[in-house]
């Protein structure tokens, strides 16, 4: 009999079908992956699942029964639990506090029976292979430990149905291994597992069923065994995809940037950066990988001239830039695409052809008089959302109105207009489609053919993989290891993201 | 130093700290939850009139109290009912609830009671004579002869200090606090307990209110809490939102306060003395002496279903 089972689901968020009668069944034992493009309704449907969203229409139905829908506490006594992509967890509270919170073993006086609680965790990690410090506070455990805890909150409220959000998102490879152990011990101890993602080769791996959807719709529910990359990421895209395509290293310049012993003091409690040192050459791409928080935003904004260095030097050709304001700094044919494209790449309520404007509207050609030449700034900007093609193609629109994969899109045009001898960008790709994606990639590998050194910082190793000449590892502040194509592997860069230095020879 | 050994010091510091401390309590519950309430003052306000009249018009003291917590309550209620429900901003609705006790016990003062005030003859709450007490030095005068609401403070802070740190209710509300998202979906209803943050705040004013107007005196003034609320409020923060900081807080704040009016004539102005507070508020809030973290939610409306 089937575990769980959604019957004939819709939902409308205004115009937008973000559901459409999506129908889908889960057995117990089984991971069922569900695949999508962002946007395409996955956590929509994962949220009506679990109570969080109430449906225009459908039902569903754990082992026969029809739950109540739009409660998420009916759906947790069902048996659903829910392990969101950005976790649920209080970093303040201890591991034993967040797992209890809502159902709390109580002494016959009603207070906390912090014993029974205790005991309750240990033995639900001795099950599940999910080990964590039931004392620890969460904010001081790793992303991988924070995910166990969220897991194992699910299984505390008696889960036998677990849906993992983009589980793997900010997980190091070997966390991502670690996670994909416990999945299939899971599905072994009999539990039904609903697996989202957009990573083909992660739904290859762990699923034994996958369900495509597309735009709100169901494509397609096939046997994992019998199909491959390439025929899911058509059905999830509704044509072809070029999936492998990477660069090849050619013709490196002169070094361009030389970065030497450049120290940062960060905010209080967390690491240093640095001290660093690398080169980066005319027309090469150098990625920067490292989990999340580990100096790659601090590394950005020091090449970007946000945030000073306490020591070291930045060498622009032979000229020191380290000390260099922002302003100066952009002058001087830098280039920065920020990770956070809404709160710091563009204003959102400013038209596109201002946010177009931002970085050189003081200067020619754009400074007229004391005033803006808004002529010429609508007429550069109509160029490059024409070139970029950017939709909708109003330039007279606030940025808001734009997808995010066309809000990145302006933002690497205004970049890239700027003719940069160095750009530096950051999660050029986070929360985008795959045609958005694609077109990035296609961008900056046409920069860097045109000469221009490129700082890629991506927390996708894949996205690394495919783009970048070296990749460096940052792990606390540090370079943990730097490695030049060919010889990129998984498993090494992995290790070095975790502080492991392994045995690979170093460059 | 006859100055710190003066009984009278340490009687008035009590009196001064005691409405501070069940105001601050009542603060340090509502910004667990994850509300900001600077509504307190007007709270306490409400609760300090309201007492006095119903204490008059029934010769009961007791009744007065009861009356000037359920206005507090009603006060905290209209509060929640904005800032929850409605969403608004905490700190606007804070302000424009003070504004309104502010003119609702003005006119009802004068209404009532014309030009003479609160009638004399309005009973008080009991103060009650604790001998054993008596014979410590310098605070035995403080702490043996005290109103009834100092002596009812022993079991609210144990109280308050037992509910947020070992029912499953604090751990409840401090998550509404922390991280609403988390208790929602624990299947916990944001709304709810931060409710029940609030309203506990607006009791506890209550009972401030109720201390001043009918505990240690019998009358009721215009703008008689005169910014005890926002006092209260900063004790709460300079006390790291914990009851046992807030009640060290308001005590420094109250001994502050008394030390200023003891000074009054002295050769160190009496104002100087008066800022301190104040001043050792931006000190905490500014994280120079030992820092303090508020509640990460905190001020922060939650919205349902929020796609």
């Amino acid at each position: 009999m089937a575990q769980l089972e959604v019957v004939g689901v819709s939902k409308r968020f205004g115009n937008l079908r973000a559901n459409d009668n999506i129908s889908f069944s889960v057995r117990g034992g089984e991971v069922l992956a569900v695949l999508g493009e962002n946007g395409a309704g996955k956590s929509t449907l994962m949220k009506i699942v679990s109570g969080f969203l109430r449906p225009d229409s459908g039902r569903v139905a754990v082992d026969g029964q029809t739950i109540p829908i739009g409660d998420p506490q009916a759906a947790i006594r069902a048996g659903i639990g829910m392990i969101h992509q950005h976790f649920m967890l209080i970093p303040r509270m201890t591991v034993m506090e967040n797992l209890i919170l809502g159902r709390e073993p109580r002494t016959r006086l009603g207070s906390i029976d912090t014993r029974q609680a205790k005991q309750e965790v240990e033995d639900l990690s001795k099950r599940f292979g999910l080990h964590v410090d039931p004392n620890s506070p969460v904010e001081s455990l790793s992303v991988g430990e924070q995910q166990r805890v969220e897991i194992l909150k699910a299984f505390y409220r008696g889960a036998k149905i677990l849906i993992l959000d983009e589980p793997t998102a900010l997980l190091t490879p070997q966390e991502t291994d670690r996670l994909f152990g416990s999945i299939r011990e899971f599905a072994r101890q009999g539990l039904s597992v609903v697996f989202i993602s957009h990573k083909l080769d992660e739904v290859m791996k762990i699923s034994e069923r996958v369900m495509v959807v597309r735009a709100g719709q169901l494509v397609d529910t096939v046997d994992t065994g019998q199909t491959d990359a390439f025929s899911l990421a058509r059905m999830m895209v509704g044509r072809d995809v070029d999936l492998g395509a990477s660069r090849t290293t050619s013709g490196l310049g002169n070094v361009v940037l030389t970065v030497d012993h450049l120290e940062s003091q960060l905010s209080k409690g967390q690491p240093l950066l640095g001290p660093i040192s690398f080169t980066l050459r005319h027309g090469e791409i150098l990625g920067v990988a490292g989990v999340e928080g580990n100096g790659q935003q601090e590394l950005a904004e020091l090449l970007a001239g946000i945030r000073l260095p306490s020591s070291g030097t930045i060498l622009l050709d032979d000229k020191r830039v380290d000390s260099l304001p922002i302003r100066r700094r952009l002058e001087s044919d830098i280039a920065y695409v920020p990770a956070d494209r809404q709160g710091e790449g563009l204003v959102l309520d400013l038209k596109i052809w201002e946010n177009f404007i931002l970085r050189d509207y003081y200067r020619p050609p754009f400074r007229k008089g004391l005033g803006i030449d808004v002529k010429v700034a609508k007429a550069r900007t109509q160029a490059a959302v024409d070139a970029f093609d950017i939709r909708p193609n109003n330039i007279d629109l606030p940025s808001r109105a734009l997808s995010g994969g066309n809000q990145q899109k302006l933002l690497l045009a205004r970049e890239m207009s700027r003719n940069p001898r160095i750009m530096i960008v950051s999660q050029p790709t986070r929360g985008l489609d795959v045609g958005a994606i694609e077109y990035v990639h296609h961008q900056l590998m046409s920069l860097a053919q045109t000469g221009t050194a490129i700082v890629l910082i991506s927390l996708e190793l894949d996205e690394l993989m495919k783009l970048s000449d070296r990749i460096m590892v940052l792990f606390r502040g540090q370079i943990q290891g730097i490695v030049a194509r060919p010889e990129f592997r998984r498993d090494a860069i992995g290790l070095w993201m975790t502080g492991q230095k392994g045995q690979e020879v170093r460059q | 130093m006859s100055f710190f050994l003066n009984p009278e010091l340490w009687a008035l510091t009590v009196t001064v700290s005691v409405p501070l401390i069940y105001a601050s309590l009542g603060g340090m519950f509502s910004e667990r939850g994850g509300v900001v309430n600077i509504a307190m003052e007007g709270m306490m306000l409400m609760s300090a009139f309201v007492s006095v009249a119903f204490a008059y018009a029934s010769h009961n003291a007791w009744i007065g109290l009861l009356a000037g917590v359920a206005s507090g309550a009603a006060m905290s209620l209209l509060f929640a009912w904005a800032t929850l429900k409605l969403q608004a901003d905490q700190v606007v609705v804070g302000m424009a609830i003070n504004l309104l006790a502010l003119g609702l016990t003005g006119y009802f003062l004068d209404a009532f009671y014309g030009y003479n005030g609160t009638p004399i003859s309005t009973p008080s709450l009991p103060t009650w004579h604790l001998n054993v007490l008596s014979h410590l030095p310098v605070l035995g005068p403080a702490l043996a002869q005290e109103n009834v609401l100092t002596y009812l403070l022993i079991p609210t802070l144990l109280g308050a200090q037992y509910a947020l740190f070992r029912t499953p209710w604090g751990l409840r509300l401090r998550s509404m606090g922390e991280k609403p998202e988390a208790g929602r979906s624990a299947g916990l209803s944001v709304l709810r307990y931060r409710l029940s943050g609030v309203l506990l705040s607006g009791i506890l004013s209550g009972i401030a209110g109720a201390y001043l107007s009918i505990g240690v005196l019998n009358s009721f003034n215009v703008d008689m809490t005169a910014g005890r609320g926002y006092i209260a409020l900063a004790a709460m923060i300079f006390g790291n939102w914990k009851p046992k900081g807030a009640l060290m807080a308001s005590l420094i704040f109250g001994f502050l306060s008394a030390a200023s009016i003891q000074l009054q004539g002295s050769i160190i102005p009496s104002d100087i003395v008066l800022m301190v507070p104040y001043l050792l508020t931006v000190v905490a809030v500014a994280g120079i002496v030992g820092r303090t973290t508020p509640p990460a939610a905190d001020g922060i409306p939650y919205q349902e279903e929020s796609l």
